[in-house]
């Protein structure tokens, strides 16, 4: 489902880098990623998105070169193949559940929004028990609901692959569970991916895999001492 | 594309106020300087079309521009007065047929114009209903006048006493509705038609009482001598014309001095009026003759320069609000950074997004523009009278 070969990224010069050898994710794999703050986990989803792009290496996503596709293409692909959820949920204000859980068949042509994909956002509100405050605006819910909204947001295209950026970040235990096993639920049905970034090392269990960050700087010092040791 | 316009349309009705002062400020901008055209256009059609039709006004020496408007559009400021013997010595001349006008009282806002039968031939004026005036006393009513009097023929309208407190002053005069007017869209739809002489009872020139020769007014008579009889207020003075007291009704003074606003005069050809004319043009007269015509020209320069000067206000103005509302727009999008951010990363196309926030621009522009013509319709429908009540009026 998920390979990274060779990649190294940089925000700008002298900026934060990162660099991963190598990386896969099986196809139904459920995968957490841990690591200290800064270390690049955001960044590692944006790649495998294909919201951020590599300086070089290969990053392909659902058997697709996502490094190497133009970036009309890069939307096009994630819009229809990837749920995203973001741990401070990023609904739109101005609409109400409803709207925002359709919101991806409303801003891109590669989507069509019909009478089936509205009754899909109603079962999947129904399955995470918001089918009752559909016409409400983002304001009107609560910390948990927000976060329901936005995972059903990502649910409703019916994605291979969901990345969640720190899911349940913001929410109480209560609702953190709730989230998660909404998460599990739907990978475990469609014989999705799931990658998750998480700080939350009581959740760590319930993943197939767990990716350590410190793995790679591990990797990196290690690299740099054979370099000096061969220069000398 | 329906997508862009619902996503635009839920994002300016959720902040409804703050899309509704953008769409007014835009609106306003729109609107100022066309719907002024617009005013400015008609009201110029409107008295150029009114003065064109008018060749000559005589008057008593002063303002020519109050003349003009009190004697063609019934404006409240009145002139100087000149004596009847103008309007004599007009038609005595062979020049030209000459009008009376005397424009001074009003029933409730309407004006009342005191003249002679002979207007009605000159404006071209048509009865809808009833006949012309024909005795002392009687009215014509002007189609909108009768609508917001509520009248008709057989029916009576009451002259406005001038000043409540004056009892030496104005008598209201209750006047029979002898007909009422096709609608000319024209002042004259909102004037009340008298003959002269009734105007000149309201003035309190005339007037009808009880006859002092009878025993009924015997407690009023003061004193008797051979040719005059002197009485006090208890006698009964008429304020109404009846078939009974109207032989009772006369006049006291030289008619020759009676006040007339002003004489309509109509030359008999191009060069009686340009004789007719050079009779004025003496400056020892007391009395002057204008074109109305000249007069409203010089009228509609002064208010095109007016209309320059505030159309160049309004661009600036516009201007001003137009980067302000360029600034709100941008402003508003540093501030929804983060959620155009959201739809970017879920996948939505670029061109789809800026296609979002160019059709809440189109909407806000499209919502002013249709305000502002429909505001324009309605000035262009309803404006002039509304200038016209304000200002001659």
């Amino acid at each position: 489902m998920i390979e990274i070969r060779d990649l190294k990224f940089s925000y700008g010069q002298g900026g934060f880098s990162l660099e991963i050898p190598h990386l896969a994710v099986a196809p139904g794999e459920q995968v957490a990623v841990v690591g200290p703050s800064g270390s690049g986990k955001t960044t590692l989803l944006n790649l495998i998105a294909g919201i951020a792009s590599p300086r070089s290496g290969r990053v392909t996503t659902n058997s697709r070169d996502i490094s190497g596709l133009p970036d009309a293409a890069r939307r096009d692909f994630r819009i229809s193949n990837i749920g995203l959820v973001f741990q401070e949920f990023e609904l739109l204000e101005y609409l109400d559940v409803l709207d925002n859980i359709l919101l991806p068949y409303r801003i891109n042509r590669t989507l069509q929004l019909d009478a089936d994909v509205r009754e899909r956002a109603e079962a999947i509100a129904r399955r995470v028990g918001i089918s009752d405050k559909l016409g409400r605006h983002a304001n009107q819910l609560s910390q948990g609901e927000k976060q329901r909204v936005a995972v059903c947001r990502a649910l409703v295209v019916q994605p291979p692959l969901l990345l969640a950026d720190e899911p349940t970040g913001n929410l109480d235990p209560l609702n953190k569970g709730r989230v998660l096993d909404i998460l599990f639920d739907y990978a475990r049905r469609n014989a999705a991916t799931l990658v998750t970034v998480t700080h939350d090392h009581d959740l760590l269990d319930r993943f197939d895999r767990v990716i350590d960050f410190k793995d790679f700087y591990a990797h990196r010092q290690q690299a740099r001492v054979e370099n000096i040791a061969g220069a000398v | 594309m329906r997508d862009v316009l619902y996503l635009a349309w839920r994002y300016l009705a959720y902040h409804r106020w703050k899309t509704g002062i953008l769409v007014a400020s835009i609106m306003l901008i729109i609107y100022l300087p066309v719907g002024l055209n617009v005013v400015v256009e008609q009201s110029a059609e409107h008295l150029t079309a009114r003065a064109d039709a008018t060749p000559l006004l005589i008057g008593a020496k002063g303002s020519p521009l109050e003349l003009v408007l009190n004697s063609l559009y019934f404006s409240s400021e009145r002139p100087e007065l000149v004596d009847y013997s103008e309007a004599r010595s007009v038609a005595e001349s062979g020049l030209a047929d000459a009008i009376p006008l005397y424009v001074r009282f009003r029933s409730r806002k309407n004006p009342i114009v005191g003249t002679s039968i002979e207007y009605f031939d000159f404006q071209e004026l048509r009865f809808s209903s009833g006949r012309p005036i024909a005795v002392l006393g009687e009215c014509v009513v002007g189609a909108v006048a009768a609508e917001s009097l509520g009248v008709g023929p057989g029916d009576a309208v009451v002259s406005s006493p001038e000043t409540v407190f004056d009892l030496a002053g104005v008598y209201p005069l209750k006047m029979k509705v002898a007909g009422v007017l096709e609608r000319s869209f024209t002042p004259d739809d909102d004037a009340i038609f008298v003959d002269i002489k009734t105007a000149w009872i309201i003035e309190g020139l005339g007037h009808g009482h009880q006859d002092l020769a009878n025993a009924e007014a015997a407690s009023g008579v003061l004193s008797r001598s051979e040719d005059s009889i002197v009485a006090n207020a208890s006698v009964v003075q008429y304020n109404e014309i009846t078939e009974d007291n109207v032989d009772s009704f006369h006049f006291h003074g030289d008619s020759e001095e009676y006040p007339l606003t002003a004489v309509l005069a109509v030359p008999k050809n191009r060069k009686s009026g340009v004789i007719l004319m050079g009779r004025y043009a003496d400056d020892e007269a007391t009395s002057q003759i204008v074109r109305p015509v000249t007069v409203v020209d010089e009228l509609l320069d002064t208010l095109l320069t007016i209309q320059q000067f505030i159309v160049a206000a309004v661009v600036i103005v516009g201007s001003a609000t137009a980067a302000t509302a360029v600034l709100v727009f941008l402003l508003s999008l540093r501030l929804r950074r983060r959620e155009i951010d959201t739809m970017h990363k879920i996948g939505g196309s670029r061109a789809r997004v800026g296609s979002i926030l160019l059709a809440e621009v189109f909407i806000v522009v499209i919502l002013s523009g249709t305000l502002a013509a429909t505001m324009t319709l309605a000035t262009w429908r309803y404006g002039s009278s509304v200038i016209e009540s304000l200002v001659l009026i």
